[in-house]
């Protein structure tokens, strides 16, 4: 237990050091995320309408809280494995006593701290564009609760989770196929309309919701979103489950993929 | 001009073919136009439930801001990204002496060299949808909209072009400064619905610091016929301020660079 805490440690400090590097780059990716940002500002002027389920602040508060989720489930693994694939590198690492995996995700997690201060400061700007959204309906500072803070840092996890396994099941596909990249860009546009990046489950048709609820996808930003923002009719420990059995199912998935995948990989005798 | 015309061909079929060693991503590239094509349309059915229009726009006058957006969006992923991704290259192993060498424009060469497929999907599905706006427009569109449409799009994607490699240029000196053309990318994405949907600190930001007023407003206001000469005059005045802008940085750059190996 002590040895795997001391190498998730040594892990993540080390990645974390390297994504300090660039965090020029981190800025700009940072920037390039801003996508629930700038959809806040039309449902804004929908919400001051009062034809939608949700008012003005209710919309800004949903939009900073996505920004906010989509900042720390920000996933590439598939691009660095497949070019670890296609170029053999993956080869030394496979070596080394530890699963590849971890090296991955002990990069996405010290990219995502890296990210921070940028993250800090983008909120801010935020607010300042909105701050209806720090008021609730009484004119008093709207802040949500404790006990939902905690649960939106697990639904973020779960979510990065989830989109970490589906990603990476699908990079390795990579020992199979070359580019598959692509496949990814596929998986990216249901989670781009879907997932509650650019509007929220609750202004959908109700026949939509409920087909859409059983996918991944509204769990990888709607739920947590939804978690701390407050508001909906929000079920948070059925969300919970049904993130957790798409986890176990898919991450079965993945450890057949690696197995068959390994040996398919040395086979190539790349 | 013929040595130019025939160079693209050349440099385009070359692009194409090397894409054809991965034949699945054609059908890949495809369905990627579709989907994300659908799903801004769906996405902007939501806001017309229950009688709301946005910023004041009907269905088909909105459905021509999408057509432009999608045009627009496609020409981004066929020509601005893959080339200004291979703009840091150059610097970075300073191969771009290579290219300062050959006999032709290098702004031309490094802005045009390559051709993704990725944005050709949306190339064509934007104007159809355009064409498809304009018949179900009431009264149906008459061809001198069309015309003027098609001029102000056609501004709007100088506009862009501009933007996009006076951004790039910066590589000159940054080397690993492409992804500021990711952000750009991502601003852009506001383009998807009238400036007059947002709030006024965005209408703001998003006439003044980056124009994607010109870029998508203006074209669907020119398409649907609510445009007024003066701001069709104004998109000409910006795309052409934008475009030599673009050349004199690019040539003041270049007296920074220094190559590789020195």
């Amino acid at each position: 237990m002590r040895a795997t805490l001391r190498k998730a440690n040594t892990y993540l400090s080390v990645q974390y050091a390297a994504m300090l590097e660039y965090r020029m780059e981190i800025f700009l990716w940072a920037i390039s995320t801003l996508l629930p940002l700038i959809m806040m500002g039309p449902w804004i002027v929908a919400g001051e309408s009062g034809r939608f389920p949700m008012d003005a602040a209710g919309f800004a508060r949903y939009f900073i809280a996505a920004f906010i989720v989509r900042q720390f489930t920000l996933t590439w693994v598939i691009y660095e494995f497949e070019f670890q694939v296609v170029s053999g590198r993956l080869s030394p690492y496979l070596l080394h006593p530890v699963d590849p995996v971890w090296r991955f995700v002990a990069a996405h997690l010290g990219e995502h701290l890296a990210r921070l201060p940028f993250v800090i400061a983008l909120i801010a700007a935020a607010l300042a564009l909105f701050p209806q959204a720090l008021y609730d309906s009484g004119g008093g500072l709207w802040l949500p609760p404790m006990e939902r803070i905690i649960l939106t840092i697990f639904g973020i996890y779960g979510a990065f989770t989830l989109r970490f396994v589906i990603q990476y099941s699908l990079a390795l596909l990579a020992f199979w196929f070359e580019r598959v990249s692509a496949f990814d860009r596929l998986v990216m546009i249901p989670y781009y309309f879907i997932s509650g990046l650019i509007a929220p489950l609750e202004v959908m048709p109700e026949e939509v919701q409920a087909v859409i609820l059983w996918t991944p996808f509204p769990y990888m930003v709607w739920f947590p979103a939804r978690l701390l923002s407050g508001g909906g009719g929000l079920d948070p420990w059925r969300g919970f489950a049904v993130v957790g059995l798409w986890i176990v199912g898919l991450t079965l998935l993945n450890r057949l993929l690696w197995r068959r995948g390994l040996k398919h990989y040395s086979a190539m005798g790349a | 001009m013929r040595r130019y015309t025939r160079t693209l061909g050349r440099l385009w079929s070359a692009s194409l073919f090397a894409e054809m060693e991965y034949r699945t991503n054609f059908v890949v590239a495809a369905l990627n136009g579709i989907g994300t094509l659908a799903g801004t349309i769906f996405t902007l059915s939501l806001f017309y439930r229950d009688g709301f229009l946005i910023g004041g726009w009907v269905w088909t006058q909105a459905l021509f801001i999408i057509g432009c957006f999608t045009f627009l969006d496609g020409f981004q992923a066929a020509f601005l990204g893959p080339n200004f991704q291979r703009f840091s290259e150059y610097i970075r192993e300073g191969t771009l002496d290579f290219v300062l060498l050959k006999p032709i424009d290098s702004q031309f060469f490094v802005s045009f060299r390559n051709l993704s497929l990725w944005g050709i999907p949306n190339l064509v599905l934007g104007p159809l949808l355009i064409l498809y706006a304009g018949f179900r427009n009431d009264p149906p569109v008459p061809l001198v909209d069309y015309l003027v449409g098609a001029l102000a799009l056609g501004l709007g994607t100088v506009m862009l072009y501009a933007m996009g490699f006076f951004l790039v240029t910066f590589t000159i000196w940054f080397v690993k400064l492409w992804n500021i053309t990711i952000a750009l990318q991502s601003i852009i994405q506001a383009g998807r619905y009238p400036i007059s949907s947002y709030p006024p600190a965005y209408r703001f930001v998003l006439t003044y610091l980056v124009p994607v007023l010109f870029l998508t407003t203006v074209p669907a206001e020119a398409f649907s016929g609510r445009s007024e000469t003066v701001w069709i005059l104004g998109a000409a005045g910006l795309a052409t301020g934008l475009l030599l802008a673009c050349r004199l940085f690019y040539l003041f750059a270049l007296r920074s660079y220094t190559s590789a190996s020195s």
